[in-house]
């Protein structure tokens, strides 16, 4: 009901008896673009992804939601497509396609018959170096974003608090900022921010290409030097290492919106993988946070569920999360819910912290282990299901300077996670020093009231 | 993650698609449940869903919401397991449990491991024939409905939904909330639960879908199992006829949000429609089709007044809802609505052209592949070819109806089935 994040979980695609799985195989073109091909033969399609290393993450402050714009004028007309055409071209050869843009990435996508696989990147080849970016089409494509920063944020209470708490937990790393930008920006962006953004990180040496489908790799590398092989590299704008502060002392926000119920976000700042670690807990840390959040809401009888829903009605929903991986290397561990009727923010926050305690002196047992193991083990063979998932995880990796190969590693290196290395994360990293902690307050509504904010001019 | 456009809503009316590559088995248990199979042994997993004609169009004004509450309260307790008992039985072998509830249809679906199946269906099957509908889970379940019923009535989304669905049906028993009402859902008592479980979730009424790594022998054997184990009384009852909205009504409700919530519509088409075809078709080109349609490029990508809009049928046992929507900053409701008032008008009046016509049958019978790439969406299919009793061939002939449907009567099917001087609206949040 009130989940707010989905959690991606890397499984591996190793080998499960009597199941024999095609191998991931991975090439680098002359211009430093890289291509990561799947074959997966079960039905007569393909999907084709191109990752950008750009996202949020690369913004400057006045400029937010720039990586998220361009993604925009990414349909807005090449030198070959006129305005409007790119979407026409891929629907009329049966396709699927669409675009999104995250902290760490921009990646562009399309599901096609296989025999198609040659126009998305004659399509794609074309967009990544002869994008136009009209001033026409950007005052128009500027408003649609601001309508969805409307529709997925300003009225939506639950996106005001995660962008609060972004912002709280976050002072000096982009992570901070929201990826769809700040009103602000948006209302001052121009044709020529997007048109920079596209210059600066729109190269082959920052793009992979995935493909996972019904395709034969070969096949698909020669499409890959005809299409991409021929675009030059540039360099890349010197990326600044930027690291967040270590947190001294707990932070809290409260986000007041139109609404019935509050809700809590908890949040601890943790470490992620490393892609080549320096020391043994560099290696285990992130895998022992990973089955702490599955210990903790892996499933409706685990723990925060058991307790404060089903046992004690503290909550109506409540949940926890942490991701592993993230190509700023900086994650948190989060825990989120909503009170019952009655209770409160605090009493919620209160009981929390009383199961994160329990973690540290008594740690988990070995059923919950084992129940956390069981689902990696299974999930492992479901996501074969779904191409352009196995596709999204291949091209995350990458793009967060991991690689692919981690699929293959992250269950192994889950199960061998012990009780003992849950309980030293959770003593290390949850802390009230380590803790943001950011509340909705919901507001009555007065259907005469204008909507908050200072007024728009137009 | 930011996604340029929100896709859900095209997939709605797109339900049945296939092509060559599933063969469906399709026979009836000694108790008389429909089963429809499909044999797959590429990845060792088996996927079940169990349907029944137990959706939220069987709830009553007075006891809106139970169908959803008996639906989720068969899976907290069932033959003496409580509630935790039955998700570690699952989470043990890493079997996935899970359901669905629409107006027309119930469903109880499995994933597991091939390997795991004897496990994951003893559990399975106590929640399908003997669920105890524990007093202190029903007690605190109505809480948290109630609580989420209490958060939709400030949200302009759920508020448009809702004022939307009851405008188009009136008192026929699709315009009520699946969720239930504040009233309806506290007054609840595990009986009414137990007796809408006897009455809606008979073996009769079932129809189950399967498909994954097992044989017809093994399908056969879990399928006589389900099927004997649920209540042996009659079949379920057709639902009503929908009437017809005879004039136009609008409502403009007043909230605070940034945006405005425009939703407008009539009633559309049944499961099995004579006019499905050339109404999904001339949908595409209207309002459906993604960045191609005539409402996208109009509203959107010519003038940039929102981030979504779209039009779809959803079509349902008895005549389901034609609906447009969209959201707009509050101050340009006005315009956008007028502006889409004309399309649909100009789309009704003269249909689509020869060219428009031809990109959508090239999308949707170019793309028939990609709606069964894998074994959940053809599960979703089977599922649904099952509960509607669509024929067997219906996915063989699927592309042949699309390439058929002619502009002419595209343009003739949406002159005689929508009538936009009666059409319902609701505006949430307008200035």
């Amino acid at each position: 009901m009130f989940h707010k994040k989905i959690k991606l979980i890397f499984l591996l695609l190793s080998v499960f008896p009597g199941f024999a799985y095609a191998e991931i195989q991975e090439f680098k073109l002359s211009n430093g673009l890289k291509l990561v091909v799947q074959e997966d033969h079960r039905s007569p399609v393909v999907v084709s992804q191109v990752w950008y290393r750009a996202g949020s993450i690369d913004e400057v402050n006045g400029k937010t939601g720039v990586a998220h714009v361009l993604e925009h004028m990414m349909f807005k007309g090449t030198k070959h497509i006129p305005a409007g055409q790119f979407s026409r071209i891929v629907a009329a050869a049966g396709g699927k396609e669409n675009a999104f843009t995250g902290t760490d990435y921009t990646c562009y996508f399309q599901q096609l018959e296989k025999s198609n696989l040659p126009l998305s990147f004659k399509l794609e080849a074309d967009r990544m170096t002869n994008l136009i970016i009209t001033d026409e089409e950007f005052a128009k494509e500027i408003k649609v974003v601001m309508e969805e920063r409307r529709w997925r944020t300003e009225d939506k209470p639950q996106s005001k608090v995660n962008e609060q708490f972004q912002a709280t937990a976050f002072t000096a790393h982009p992570y901070s900022r929201p990826v769809v930008g700040f009103m602000n920006d948006l209302e001052n962006m121009t044709a020529a921010d997007a048109r920079e953004w596209y210059r600066n990180w729109y190269v082959p040496n920052n793009a992979t290409v995935v493909v996972v489908g019904d395709v034969k790799t070969q096949e698909v590398l020669k499409l890959a030097k005809q299409y991409f092989g021929k675009i030059k590299s540039r360099k890349l704008p010197e990326r600044k290492p930027q690291t967040e502060p270590s947190q001294i002392g707990e932070r809290r926000a409260v986000v007041k919106a139109p609404g019935k119920l509050p809700y809590l976000a908890m949040g601890f700042h943790t470490p992620t993988l490393q892609s080549s670690p320096k020391t043994s807990e560099q290696e285990w840390e992130p895998y022992a946070l990973d089955v702490l959040a599955g210990v903790l809401s892996g499933n409706d009888s685990a723990r925060l569920n058991q307790k404060l829903v089903r046992e004690t009605s503290l909550a109506v929903d409540v949940g926890a999360g942490y991701d592993s991986t993230s190509r700023g290397r900086e994650s948190l561990f989060e825990l989120v819910g909503t009170p019952s009727e009655g209770k409160t923010v605090a009493e919620l926050e209160a009981a929390l912290i009383v199961e994160i305690e329990k973690i540290k002196t008594d740690g988990v047992t070995q059923k919950e282990l084992d129940r956390v193991k069981a689902a990696v083990i299974a999930a492992d063979v479901y996501q074969r299901d779904s191409m352009f998932y196995q596709g999204m995880q291949i091209g995350q990796l990458e793009t967060m300077n991991y690689s692919w190969r981690l699929i293959k590693e992250y269950p192994e290196k889950l199960k061998a996670i012990t009780s003992e290395q849950i309980q030293a994360v959770a003593k290390k990293y949850l802390v009230k020093d380590n803790m943001t902690i950011v509340t909705l307050d919901p507001q009555p509504i007065d259907p005469n009231a204008k909507p908050a904010g200072k007024p728009h001019i137009h | 993650m930011f996604v340029r456009f929100i896709l859900g809503f095209f997939c709605v009316a797109l339900s049945h698609v296939a092509y060559a590559g599933v063969k469906i088995s399709h026979w009836q248990t000694r108790a008389g449940s429909d089963v429809y199979f499909v044999e797959n042994h590429d990845l060792p997993i088996i996927d079940i869903a169990v349907n029944f004609p137990a959706g939220s169009a069987r709830d009553t004004k007075q006891t809106s919401g139970v169908a959803g509450v008996t639906r989720y309260l068969m899976t907290l307790g069932a033959a003496g397991m409580n509630e935790e008992d039955i998700t570690n039985q699952f989470a043990d072998i890493g079997a996935v449990l899970s359901g669905e509830l629409d107006v027309d249809r119930a469903a109880l679906k499995l994933r597991t491991l091939s390997s795991e199946q004897t496990k994951a269906l003893e559990t399975f099957n106590k929640i399908l024939h003997k669920p105890d509908f524990p007093q202190a889970v029903l007690d605190r379940e109505k809480t948290r409905i109630v609580a989420g019923l209490k958060e939709a009535e400030t949200q302009p989304e759920s508020i448009s939904d809702k004022a939307f669905m009851r405008a188009l049906y009136g008192t026929h028993p699709y315009g009520l909330d699946g969720s239930g009402e504040l009233d309806t859902v506290n007054a609840l008592k595990r009986e009414d639960l137990q007796h809408f479980y006897q009455t809606y979730y008979t073996a009769k009424s079932a129809s189950i879908a399967l498909i994954g790594d097992m044989t017809e022998t093994q399908a056969r054997e879990i399928t006589e199992t389900i099927s004997s184990g649920l209540p042996q009384t009659p079949t379920v009852d057709k639902l009503p006829e929908v009437a017809f909205p005879s004039t136009s009504s609008s409502q403009n409700i007043n909230h605070p949000a940034s945006q405005a919530h425009i939703l407008l519509g009539y009633l559309g088409i049944k499961r099995g429609d004579a006019d499905y075809f050339p109404l999904y078709v001339g949908n595409y080109i209207l309002g459906g089709g993604g960045f191609v349609s005539r409402l996208t490029e109009e509203v959107r990508e010519k003038r940039g007044l929102v981030y979504s809009v779209y039009s779809y049928f959803m079509p349902m046992g008895e005549l389901g809802p034609f609906q447009i929507g969209l959201q707009t900053k509050k101050e340009q409701a006005g315009d956008a609505l007028k502006l889409v008032n004309e399309t649909v008008a100009k789309f009704i009046a003269n249909g689509p052209t020869e060219k428009e016509l031809k990109a959508a049958k090239d999308n949707i019978t170019g793309g028939f592949p990609l709606r069964l790439d894998s074994n959940a969406e053809i599960l979703d299919y089977i599922s649904m070819i099952g509960f509607y009793k669509l024929p067997l061939t219906y996915l063989d002939d699927y592309n042949k109806q699309v390439s058929s449907v002619t502009t002419k009567q595209i343009k003739e099917a949406f002159k005689r089935r929508i009538k936009p001087e009666n059409f319902v609206s609701v505006i949430v949040g307008a200035q």
